[in-house]
C-alpha cells in the first residue's frame, strides 16, 4: 500500500452516527467517532421502550453500543470535541480535545467501589435531573465505554482540595487526578460526518413550558422525563409516582406541540411527538391497566411505517382518548393535580379535565454548541441554527465532504435516523473511494 | 440420561440477566443463578443487571477464564437481537462461537407471562435447565467462507433505485440497473413542480438520468423485468428479461426500489376522471394551463386512514397543498378548499409550506371519519365539527387525493426473491427501527416507496442508505456465513434413499441430486431451517446445532426436572 487509506470522521454517538459508523466500518473504512459525553448512546439510551414496536430501547441499541466499542475498524473518542479542521475534501485534518476523565481507561474495571464511597451528590443529567449521582459516575448504566468519569466541577478534590476517597477505594488504581486533557490530531480523513442530535426546549429556555405550569407545579413533567420515570433502570425504578407524593397516577394529559408550531416558539414541527405519546400512554398502560390516558393533539401526525394502527391500537386496546384542542390554561388542586382548561376543537366547548400527570411532548431544537462546530468546519446552518441541506439532498452539507444524519438536520424518529446514518456512509464512502 | 448427567469435561457457565426490570421486575434473577449452580456440569452461575452491557459481557469473559468453562448460557431477553454479541463475546476468550446456548426467558417468560410472575418463574426454571442440558452437547462448528461477487443488482429505476445505483458505482462496483418501464425516472415523470422547493420535477429527473448515463461501472437495462434468480449472499444468478431477450448477470447484493402505484378511485366520491379527478391527474393539467375551474375542492385521506387500508400516505397532503399553491399563484381569485382529516406536514419545511398555503387563501376544513364528506352533483356537503353544522360547498373541479399503494407485482417479486411483505403487500424490512433498509435475508436490500409511502428525500435517503448497506457486503473479497447448516454426513448416506422429500420442500433450493444422483446441500444456500430434516424420512439428513441429540436433551431435561 503507497498511501495509507483514507479515514472517516463522525462527530455524534447518538443511534445516526453509531449507523454511519458501523456501515463505514463494515465497508473496511476506518472510522474516529467522537462523541462529546462520557459515554456513546445519545438520546435512545434515555428511551423507555420505542415506538412503533416497542420494543425496549437500550435493549435493541445496546449490542450496537458494544460493537463500536469492539469493531477493530473503529476509534472511539468519548467525552471528546473537535477543535479545528483543516484540509479539503478527501484529505480533512482534524484535531480533537479530549477531557480528562481523571480515570484511567485501561485499568477502570466500572466495579463501583468508587461511586459507592463518594460522598458527593449531584443532579443527574442524563436522569433529567430526577435523581441523584455521585461526583465520580458511570454516565449510564450500559454506558459505552464503559469506564467511570469524575465531574471535576463538582468534586471535591477539585474544588476544595479535600476527599479523594474514590482513590483510596480504587483497587485498580485507576484514579488519576492528574490527568490532562488531550489534543489529538487525526490526519488522511476523506470524509466527516455531523451527527450531533438535538436537544429540547427545555434545556435553553422554560418560558414557554412555565405557561403550562412546568417548574411550578411538580406534577407537570416533560416527556423525556417521562420516558426516565417509566424505565427501569431510571429515578423510579420503573414504578410511576408523582413526584409531589409518590403517588401512582391514575389519569395522564399529554400536551402535544409544546414549544412547536407556534408563532411564540418554533414554527416547525418536531414530527416524534405524536408518536411517542401514544407510545408513552400505552407503556404507563401495561403497568397499571385502569389507567386513563388523554392526548391533546393539534393534528395526529403518523405518516411512518404501522404508524397508523399503532395509533389504533391506542384507541382501541389501551383506553387513550384523542383529544382535538387548544389548552387555555394549566392550574392545580390542593393535592397538586392539575387541572387542563382547554377548547375542544371538535365541539368547540370550552371544558375541564383534572388528571395526576400532565406531560409535555417539548419541542426539539438544534445540538448545544452547533454554531461553534459549524464555524469550525465551515458548513451553512438553516433559520433555526438546524444543519442545511439542500433539497432533495438529505444528507449533504454546503460544504464538500461534510455529510450529515440524524436529527442534527431536521427532527425524525429512529427508523429514519438509521436510515440517514446509513445514507451519509455511502456519500462518505463515495468520497474516500475517489468516485 | 444418567450416562450423560455429568460429564468430567464439560464446564457450564450460566448468566441470568435482570433485562433491567423487564425479567428481574417480574421474577427473582438472584435466585435463578442458585437454581442453576445446582444442575449437573454447572462450572458457574451468575446473576447481571444487563448481561449485554460491556460490564455484563467483561464478566463473561471473565468468569470463562476463572472457571475454566467451555460452554456459555446466557437466560435472557431473546437470541434475534443478542445471539451475535454473545457469540463474538465468547469467541473473544478462545471458545468456538457454537458453544453458547441461549435461553429465552423475558419474550418467553416475563413477558407473555407479565400476569403469572409465579409461574413465569417455574417457566424460566425449566428453559434453564433445558438449556444446560443442551448445552452438554453442543459442537464446536466452523462458519462458512464463500467469495462475494463485487457487483449489484439495482430492481426499479425511481429516483430510490438510480440513487442506489450511481453511489455504488461511484464506490467503484459494477451495478447493472434494471427497469420494466421503457424509461427510468418512475413516477416522477408524470409529475409537474416537486414540493418543498417546487423544483420542476422533469428537470430534476432528467439531471439525474443523465447522471445515470454518464456514469462509469453502471449499466442500465430498460423495458426490463427479473425472470429469476439463484445463488446466495455475495453469489447471485440473475436472469433477466429485455424484449423478449434473455441477460445473465452476476452479482453479489441487490437491491429493490420498485416504488408503488396509485389508487384508481372507482366508487369513491363519485370520481368519473373529468372534474371529478386524482391529484395524479390534476398534474399534468396545471402543467397545461388546462384549469378553468373556479372553485376547487380537493378531499384527503381518499381511500386511506380507514378500516380496509389504515395507513397514512405521508405525500397525498403535501401534494394536495403544493398543488393548491401552484394553482393560486396562477390564478389567485380561484376558491380552494382543502377537506382534511388531520394534515400531514411534519418536520422544517413542510409546516412552513402548509402556513404558506394558509397565508395564500387556502380554506381548510376537517372531517372525521364518522363523517365523511359526501358529493351530490356540483356540491360538497360536509359536517363542520367547528361550527357543529353541516355546510354546502360548491365545487367545478373535485381532485381527491389518494393513497400510494403497493405494486401488484410485489407479491411474484418476492416470491423470485424470498423476501416478506407485509400486510399492505409493500416490502417487509429485517427490523422497523435498526435494520429499516435490509431484508432478514443477508445480501437482499430495501429502499424507496417499495418499503412504504415516503417523499423524494426520504426515497433519496433510502436508496443512499440501501447502497450503503449493499457495500459492507461488496467491499469484502470473502465473507463468513451460518454454520448451522442442514449436513448429509458420509455415514448417513446409505440411509438415504433418494426419495426427494427435502428437495421439493427446502424453501431456499439448497438441495440438489449431484452426477452421482446423491442428494447434496449446498450450505452457502441453507439457512438451517431444519425443514428438510424434519420431513426425512429416513433420518438421514441432520441440522448442526440443533441435532436430535440436542433438542431431545432438551425435552428429557424439561420431563425430568
Ligand atoms: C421524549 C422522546 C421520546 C422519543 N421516543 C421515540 C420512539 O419511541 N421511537 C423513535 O423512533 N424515536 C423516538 N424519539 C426520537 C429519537 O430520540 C431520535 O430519533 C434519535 O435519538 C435521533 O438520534 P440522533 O443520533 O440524531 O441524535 P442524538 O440521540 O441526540 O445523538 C447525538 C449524539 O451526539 C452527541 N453530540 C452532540 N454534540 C456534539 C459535539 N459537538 N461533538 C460530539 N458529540 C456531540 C450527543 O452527546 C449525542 O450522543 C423520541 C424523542 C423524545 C424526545
Ligand atoms: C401525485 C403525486 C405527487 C407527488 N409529488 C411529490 C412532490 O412534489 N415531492 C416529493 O417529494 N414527492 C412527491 N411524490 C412522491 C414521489 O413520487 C415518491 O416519493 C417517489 O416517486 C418514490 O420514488 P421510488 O423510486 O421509490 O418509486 P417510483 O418513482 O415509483 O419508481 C419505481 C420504479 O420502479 C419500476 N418498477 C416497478 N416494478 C418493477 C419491476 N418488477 N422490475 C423493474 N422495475 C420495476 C417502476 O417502473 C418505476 O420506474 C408525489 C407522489 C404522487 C403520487
Ligand atoms: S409531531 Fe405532532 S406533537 Fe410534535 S410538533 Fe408535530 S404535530 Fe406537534
Ligand atoms: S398524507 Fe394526508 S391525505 Fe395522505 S393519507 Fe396522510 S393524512 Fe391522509
Amino acid at each position: 500500500m503507497e498511501e495509507a487509506s483514507k479515514r472517516a470522521l463522525v462527530i455524534g454517538g447518538g443511534i445516526a452516527g453509531i449507523q454511519a459508523s458501523l456501515d463505514l466500518a463494515d465497508m473496511g473504512i476506518h472510522v474516529d467517532l467522537i462523541e462529546k459525553k462520557p459515554c456513546i448512546g445519545g438520546k435512545m439510551a434515555q428511551l423507555d421502550k420505542t415506538f412503533p414496536t416497542n420494543d425496549c430501547s437500550i435493549c435493541i441499541l445496546a449490542p450496537k453500543l458494544s460493537e463500536c466499542y469492539r469493531n477493530l475498524n473503529i476509534t472511539l473518542y468519548s467525552y471528546s470535541e473537535v477543535q479545528k479542521v483543516e484540509g479539503i475534501v478527501g484529505n480533512f485534518s482534524v484535531e480533537i480535545l479530549k477531557h480528562a476523565r481523571y480515570v484511567k481507561e485501561d485499568l477502570c474495571i466500572n466495579c463501583g467501589l468508587c461511586v459507592e464511597k463518594c460522598p458527593m451528590r449531584v443532579e443527574d443529567e442524563f436522569d433529567r435531573q430526577l435523581r441523584k449521582r455521585r461526583a465520580i459516575y458511570m454516565y449510564y448504566l450500559q454506558g459505552v465505554p464503559a469506564i467511570m468519569t469524575i465531574d471535576k466541577k463538582n468534586c471535591l478534590w477539585f474544588t476544595k482540595e479535600a476527599c479523594r476517597i474514590c482513590e483510596k477505594n480504587c483497587e485498580k488504581e485507576a484514579i488519576d487526578f492528574n490527568q490532562k486533557d488531550e489534543l489529538i490530531k487525526i490526519n488522511n480523513i476523506g470524509s466527516i460526518i455531523v451527527a450531533t442530535g438535538y436537544n429540547l426546549i427545555e434545556d435553553i429556555d422554560n418560558d414557554i413550558l412555565k405557561n403550562y405550569g412546568y417548574q411550578k407545579y411538580r406534577n407537570v413533567v416533560t416527556a423525556l422525563e417521562f420516558e426516565r420515570m417509566l424505565s427501569a433502570s431510571g429515578p423510579q425504578e420503573g414504578h410511576i409516582k408523582r413526584i409531589s407524593d409518590g403517588e401512582e397516577p391514575k389519569k395522564i394529559a399529554y400536551l402535544q406541540c409544546i414549544g412547536s408550531r407556534t408563532d411564540r416558539g418554533a414554527k416547525y414541527c418536531s414530527s416524534i411527538c405524536c408518536m411517542y405519546t401514544t407510545k408513552e400512554a400505552m407503556i404507563a398502560h401495561e403497568h397499571d391497566n385502569e389507567l386513563e390516558s388523554y392526548i391533546f393533539y393539534i393534528d395526529m401526525r403518523a405518516g411512518g411505517k404501522g404508524f397508523q394502527s399503532f395509533l389504533r391500537r391506542g384507541e382501541a386496546e389501551y383506553d387513550i382518548k384523542y383529544i382535538k384542542s387548544k389548552i387555555a390554561e394549566i392550574s392545580i388542586d390542593k393535592n397538586e393535580s392539575p387541572i387542563i382548561v382547554y377548547e375542544d376543537l371538535d365541539t368547540s366547548e370550552i371544558k375541564k379535565l383534572k388528571v395526576d400527570i400532565v406531560v409535555l411532548a417539548t419541542c426539539i431544537i438544534p445540538p448545544e454548541g452547533i454554531v461553534k462546530l459549524a464555524e469550525v468546519i465551515g458548513f451553512e446552518l438553516d433559520d433555526y441554527n438546524f444543519i442545511k441541506t439542500p433539497p432533495f439532498s438529505p444528507v449533504k452539507t454546503s460544504r464538500d465532504g461534510i455529510f450529515t444524519c440524524g436529527c442534527v438536520h431536521e427532527p425524525m424518529d429512529i427508523p429514519r435516523s438509521v436510515a440517514e446514518g446509513s445514507s451519509a456512509a455511502a456519500r462518505a464512502a463515495e468520497i474516500i473511494r475517489g468516485g | 440420561m444418567s450416562e450423560q448427567e455429568k460429564k468430567e469435561d464439560v464446564r457450564i457457565g450460566i448468566f441470568v440477566c435482570h433485562c433491567g426490570s423487564n425479567i428481574g421486575g417480574l421474577i427473582d434473577c438472584k435466585a435463578l443463578a442458585e437454581y442453576a449452580k445446582t444442575l449437573p456440569n454447572v462450572a458457574h452461575a451468575e446473576d447481571n443487571l444487563f448481561t449485554c452491557s460491556e460490564t455484563g459481557l467483561a464478566s463473561i469473559k471473565k468468569a470463562v477464564e476463572e472457571h475454566d468453562l467451555n460452554r456459555v448460557v446466557v437466560a435472557s431477553c431473546t437470541p434475534r437481537t443478542h445471539e451475535p454479541l454473545f457469540r463474538e463475546c465468547i469467541s473473544e476468550v478462545g471458545l468456538n462461537r457454537y458453544l453458547f446456548n441461549f435461553v429465552n426467558i423475558r419474550d418467553q417468560c416475563t413477558w407473555v407471562h407479565m400476569k403469572y410472575p409465579k409461574e413465569a418463574y417455574e417457566k424460566a426454571k425449566d428453559l434453564i435447565r433445558m438449556g444446560a442440558y443442551r448445552a452438554v452437547i453442543l459442537e464446536p462448528l466452523d462458519t462458512i467462507i464463500v467469495n462475494v461477487n463485487p457487483g449489484a443488482l439495482v430492481i426499479g429505476g425511481g429516483v430510490a433505485g438510480m440513487h442506489a445505483a450511481l453511489n455504488l458505482s461511484r464506490q467503484g462496483f459494477k451495478t447493472y440497473l434494471i427497469e420494466k418501464e421503457d424509461k427510468l425516472g418512475g413516477r416522477l415523470n408524470s409529475l409537474y413542480k416537486l414540493f418543498p422547493h417546487d423544483i420542476d420535477a422533469s428537470e430534476f429527473v432528467e439531471n439525474i438520468k443523465n447522471n445515470v448515463q454518464n456514469a462509469q461501472n453502471l449499466e442500465v437495462y430498460t423495458s426490463s423485468k427479473l425472470k429469476n434468480i439463484k445463488g446466495f449472499i455475495g453469489n447471485y444468478e440473475v436472469e433477466v428479461e429485455q424484449d423478449g431477450k434473455k441477460i445473465n448477470l452476476s452479482v453479489g447484493a441487490i437491491i429493490v426500489a420498485v416504488g408503488a402505484s396509485l389508487l384508481k378511485p372507482n366508487n369513491l366520491f363519485g370520481y368519473d376522471g373529468k372534474n371529478r379527478i386524482t391529484q395524479h391527474e390534476l398534474e399534468p393539467k396545471i402543467k397545461n394551463n388546462e384549469i378553468n375551474a373556479n372553485n376547487i375542492v380537493m378531499i384527503q385521506c381518499v381511500g386511506s386512514r380507514n378500516d380496509e387500508r389504515q395507513y397514512c400516505s405521508s405525500v397525498c397532503c403535501m401534494t394536495a397543498l403544493k398543488n393548491a399553491l401552484i394553482i393560486k399563484e396562477k390564478k389567485s381569485d380561484i376558491n380552494i378548499t382543502i377537506l382534511f382529516r388531520d394534515l400531514y406536514t411534519p418536520g422544517i419545511d413542510y409546516e412552513e409550506y402548509y402556513k404558506k398555503a394558509r397565508k395564500k387563501g387556502v380554506l381548510f376544513i376537517r372531517y372525521g371519519l364518522d363523517k365523511e364528506p359526501t358529493v351530490e352533483g356540483n356540491q360538497i356537503k360536509v359536517y363542520n365539527e367547528y361550527i357543529g353544522e353541516e355546510i354546502i360547498i360548491p365545487y367545478d373541479l373535485l381532485v381527491l387525493s389518494t393513497p400510494l399503494i403497493a405494486n401488484d407485482d410485489n407479491k411474484e417479486l418476492a416470491q423470485i426473491l424470498k423476501v416478506p411483505l407485509e400486510v399492505n403487500n409493500f416490502f417487509l424490512e429485517a427490523h422497523v427501527k435498526l435494520r429499516p433498509n435490509d431484508f432478514a435475508t443477508d445480501g437482499i436490500y430495501i429502499g424507496g416507496s417499495a418499503k412504504w409511502p415516503v417523499d423524494i428525500t426520504e426515497s433519496i435517503t433510502q436508496g443512499y442508505a440501501a447502497a450503503s448497506r449493499a457495500s459492507t457486503i461488496l467491499s469484502h473479497e470473502t465473507i463468513e456465513i451460518e454454520g448451522a447448516t442442514a449436513y448429509l454426513p458420509e455415514w448417513n448416506k446409505n440411509l438415504c434413499k433418494g426419495c426427494e422429500v427435502c428437495i421439493n420442500i427446502c424453501p431456499y433450493n439448497a438441495i440438489k441430486k449431484n452426477e452421482e444422483d446423491e442428494i447434496e446441500i449446498i450450505e452457502a444456500l441453507c439457512k438451517g431451517c431444519g425443514v428438510c430434516g424434519a420431513a426425512c424420512t429416513k433420518k438421514a439428513i441432520i441440522i448442526k446445532h440443533f441435532t436430535n441429540e440436542q433438542i431431545l436433551a432438551e425435552i428429557y431435561a424439561f420431563g425430568g426436572k
